[in-house]
């Protein structure tokens, strides 16, 4: 893959340029909701990632088999009963957690399967989010495009629910990157940041 | 025929072969001969070899048909052809008839060169690890040191599997469709029973009917019929038959009064006059022997370590015979071993049978992965 494929899927996603930062060279992963592949043929790209996808859609399979990106199909929602324990270095989430129903035993499995996880979601507490509600309104933004009828977010949070939800359930936040666009967000990340993207593992 | 998307006019050719192949039982066969058709051309560096390995009742007659029986197309020409999803204007595609069938290659019909007198019930049984090595020789004398892709679909599958076991380095993809590592109980049974019905034929002759001039079409009828229902969903048959009547009345009799029983006889009969019943104990028995994992302390992940090809799993949503669950064993010890995989569970009515039908979602998964095999060699 050139390096202009690199930069042009970095500018559409720039969670996959913070997640491909952690990432060592000839890591093993597996991207859960892996979509067409784009994540893990970036990663292939630029961390030469022994990377496997997991998809429940039907066309997204035949997309990650052109991208030449490995995918099983499958639903997150029945667990990983088909990875074994420790199998991967790392287990990614990207953009998916929210549209998680049994979020918690998911993030569990994630731990069990993986040494690491990595996850990215879009953060709640974004002020424009905010606003939208303080104004009456669902948000719907570029991060969050559904309309409350169709959307599949069904468990959307802020970065301060993800790390409680991450003490409560001992799962100990190695790194944290806050985004906005392409630029990161230190100050105020949980207000001025609308997508977050977590390095965690088992805390000990 | 449209000859824009067939592979027209195609020939069965005969490959004889006069090195003894030590079979897994035990057996020696002296000599045999393997028929087989190619589709499309071998290119010049033979990178671009396909091996479709057929299952219980197939054949080397894959694609195409003859100038002189145009109706007589091959089994999956939906799947092989000019731009089709196995592209033969890109691959060089192989079909043979397997060691022991009755399409061609030396099996039980054959005249056993010592006595003068078909095999019959002295044909030895053989396992797919002995069809495997029967392949491996036909492709030496083609010159074909390593295939591009192995595919098969069912007890295919299984060969397609024993490839990437047995000859490791002669393999780059590996596709197994509506296979599984090994048969649950539950397979055996079946196949058991259809042995059954052929062995207690009275016409069977302990598998020498030939020379007594019969043939066991009862016992042979009867395998097909149990195991057409369970290459069909319960949806399908439901869909196709529910309990249609051949005539608006019961008959109150043993006479066929449901359209699915006159549906059952029909290909029984059909089966019957065609198949041998000799070929179909033994490829029932092939099926019920593979298990790579049995060498292994029954750990398939182990039996797998020696595999280094990338493999495409495909199973069916409602193939009972051989299930999703199956297809996700496997797929589970190729992970285990760090290979490439990719696995489609293929939403479908149609029951085992899906693999053989031309379903736009199973074609578009198989296109887009032929489609990356072959930029690996025109590239």
């Amino acid at each position: 893959m050139s390096t202009h494929d690199h930069s042009t899927l970095a500018a559409t996603r720039p969670d996959f340029a913070a997640i491909a930062a952690w990432i060592p060279q000839g890591a093993s992963v597996l991207d859960l909701g892996c979509g067409d592949g784009s994540l893990l043929r970036y990663l292939q790209g630029t961390s030469k990632v022994q990377g496997y996808g997991v998809e429940i859609s039907d066309d997204n399979i035949v997309a990650c088999i052109r991208n030449q990106v490995n995918v099983i199909q499958g639903d997150l929602e029945s667990g990983l009963s088909g990875f074994e324990s420790n199998a991967f270095d790392y287990v990614i989430l990207s953009q998916t957690l929210q549209a998680t129903r049994h979020t918690e035993p998911l993030m569990q499995e994630m731990l069990r399967v993986g040494r690491e996880g990595i996850v990215s979601f879009p953060n709640f507490g974004y002020w424009r989010n905010r606003m939208d509600i303080l104004q009456g309104n669902m948000p719907v933004s570029e991060v969050l495009p559904y309309q409350w009828y169709d959307t599949p977010n069904v468990h959307l949070c802020t970065l301060h629910d993800f790390e409680t939800f991450c003490h409560d359930n001992k799962i100990y936040i190695l790194d944290r990157r806050v985004m906005t666009g392409d630029s990161e967000i230190r100050l105020l990340p949980n207000l001025l940041g609308s997508t977050a993207v977590y390095r965690f593992k088992r805390a000990v | 025929m449209n000859a824009s998307n067939n592979i027209g006019i195609v020939n069965a050719q005969y490959a004889q072969f006069n090195t003894p192949i030590s079979c897994k039982s035990g057996a020696v066969l002296p000599n045999y001969e393997l028929v087989y058709e190619t589709y499309g051309t071998l290119n010049s560096d033979k990178s671009n070899a396909v091996l479709v390995c057929h299952a219980l009742s197939g054949h080397h007659h894959v694609a195409g048909y003859y100038a002189d029986d145009p109706k007589n197309v091959g089994w999956w020409d939906t799947m092989v052809g000019p731009g089709k999803p196995i592209d033969t204007e890109k691959f060089f595609v192989i079909g043979l008839n397997n060691l022991g069938g009755c399409h061609g290659s030396t099996g039980p019909m054959s005249i056993n060169p010592k006595t003068g007198k078909p095999y019959g019930a002295s044909f030895p049984v053989v396992t797919v690890e002995d069809w495997v090595e029967s392949q491996a020789r036909l492709a030496d004398q083609l010159g074909i040191d390593q295939f591009a892709a192995i595919i098969g679909g069912s007890l295919g599958g299984m060969q397609a599997l024993q490839w990437s076991l047995a000859h490791p380095g002669r393999v780059r993809h590996v596709l197994a469709i509506a296979s599984a590592p090994r048969l649950t109980a539950q397979n055996i049974a079946f196949n058991d029973v259809a042995r059954n019905a052929i062995l207690t034929d009275p016409n069977f002759y302990g598998g020498d009917y030939y020379e007594h001039g019969v043939v066991p079409t009862r016992g042979l009828r009867l395998a097909r019929m149990l195991g057409h229902i369970t290459y069909l969903s319960n949806d399908a048959m439901a869909d196709k038959f529910g309990r249609g009547l051949r005539s608006d009345k019961y008959s109150y009799s043993y006479d066929i009064d449901f359209e699915i029983e006159s549906y059952l006889r029909y290909q029984g009969d059909k089966f019957a006059a065609y198949f041998d019943a000799n070929t179909y104990l033994l490829m029932t028995k092939a099926l019920d022997y593979f298990d790579p994992a049995r060498e292994y302390d029954d750990d398939l992940n182990k039996a797998f370590a020696v595999a280094r090809a990338n493999f495409l799993v495909v199973s069916f949503t409602t193939d009972w015979r051989f299930a999703p669950e199956r297809s996700r064993a496997i797929v589970k010890s190729l992970l285990h071993n760090r290979l490439k995989v990719s696995y489609a569970e293929i939403t479908s009515t149609h029951g085992h049978d899906s693999f053989l039908m031309q379903h736009t979602h199973y074609h578009n998964v198989m296109r887009a992965y032929f489609d990356n095999i072959a930029s690996e060699f025109t590239a």
